[in-house]
């Protein structure tokens, strides 16, 4: 065994078990730690079984098969990153809602201290509306 | 100035009642205190409108000075940015039932004495939405190179994307009726949404117009836009506007 493949080998494994930790202690959620999991165990196989890497890279017309080994490892790093992207979206939207909600529920709470028409008077309108 | 006329929505808005429509005045307010307490007083000294702030979190006495001055406050508990605040004062007058919303600014930027003019064609079934523009009319609203190179390409992008001529496309002076009141409830841009709202408005075959209102260089605070967020804003605008174009709204 080459350096190389120590070292791939070592890097993966540890990021696999580090990843199972970091779910068991509850401190990752599983749904964020499969791309994680999926993309450590798919680098450690093409690792430990030479000639898969050596045939998938042949395949993919890389003459150098550890190149193949960064270039999956780099493609499983930028899903995950669009992934984060994508829910981090989904937070700020999420995030805006109660924001808004909050400040509604806030006002409607606290008495009126002015004499506009609108609180006593919308009540009645949404029974009209309704 | 009329947009084209954009067929089939007609029947759907007649003029409101005209006796006494429910109308609120919304104002977004970040940092406001000083002009804040002023723009609500005079608002409720001379219209019969309920004046709603939609304070965005602001760490100074913008709220209670609202208040004081008789403001109806949604406090919201973090900073949204421009578009999530006026979206909330959206969500207020959806849930409320109110006919028209006008939108103007906290900070005085917006000469109140042109908020019927603003309101007019609204009241009267005319219009989903008028925009009040700095541009039109006599109104003499002198602005700096860079926000008149944006401008231009707003306008541009508005016209060839949507149809509708307009010639303040930035404007936050504005009114619209209960159809878009419920419609941008849902959905907003969260930052500088008033060249988006084109899109939303085309997307909703509203029919929209603009009128001249006066605008006046700031009194106090800073714009939301300064000069090292005038490229973000022009290529954040631009890409969310070509993206709504091709966007579903359910």
């Amino acid at each position: 065994m080459n350096r190389v493949t120590i070292l791939a080998i070592g890097a993966a494994a540890a990021l696999l078990l580090y990843i199972l930790e970091m779910v068991r202690r509850r401190k990752l959620r599983e749904e964020y730690s499969i791309l994680w999991l999926f993309g450590s165990v798919v680098i450690l196989i093409l690792s430990v079984k030479k000639d898969w890497l050596e045939w998938a890279s042949k395949a993919a017309g890389i003459f150098y098969p550890p190149s193949f080994l960064f270039l999956v490892g780099i493609l499983f790093v930028v899903l995950i990153l669009i992934h984060f992207s994508i829910t981090i979206s989904k937070l700020h939207q999420m995030n805006k809602k109660m924001a808004q909600e909050l400040a509604l529920l806030k006002q409607e709470r606290s008495p009126p201290n002015h004499s506009s028409a609108a609180d006593a008077d919308s009540a009645s309108r949404e029974g009209e509306r309704s | 100035m009329n947009f084209p006329p954009t067929a089939g929505r007609n029947e759907r808005s007649p003029a409101m009642d005209a006796a006494a429509p429910r109308v609120l005045v919304a104002i977004p307010a970040y940092r406001e205190e000083k002009s804040i307490g002023p723009i609500v007083s005079s608002l409720r000294l001379k219209f019969p409108y309920d004046v709603l702030v939609v304070n965005d979190g602001s760490p100074d006495r913008t709220s209670a000075v609202a208040r004081d001055a008789g403001a109806i406050v949604l406090d919201l508990p973090c900073n949204l940015g421009i578009g999530g605040a006026v979206q909330t004062a959206f969500l207020f007058a959806c849930e409320k039932g109110y006919d028209a919303v006008i939108r103007i600014d906290g900070d005085g930027q917006h000469e109140i004495e042109d908020i019927p003019r603003v309101l007019e064609p609204i009241v009267a079934g005319e219009a989903d939405a008028v925009i009040g523009s700095r541009f039109l009319g006599e109104a003499g609203y002198r602005a700096s190179i860079p926000r008149i190179f944006g401008i231009h390409l707003f306008r541009l992008l508005v016209n060839l994307m949507t149809g509708y001529r307009v010639t303040d496309p930035t404007s936050g002076f504005f009114a619209i009726n209960r159809h878009l009141i419920e419609f941008y409830s849902r959905h907003y841009p969260s930052d500088y949404p008033e060249v988006d709202a084109y899109i939303l408005m085309h997307r909703m075959k509203a029919r929209a117009m603009e009128v001249p209102v006066r605008m006046y260089a700031r009194e106090e605070g800073k714009s939301s836009i300064t000069t090292f967020r005038a490229v973000y804003y022009m290529v954040k605008v631009s890409l969310s506007f070509l993206i709504n174009c091709i966007r579903r709204f359910g």
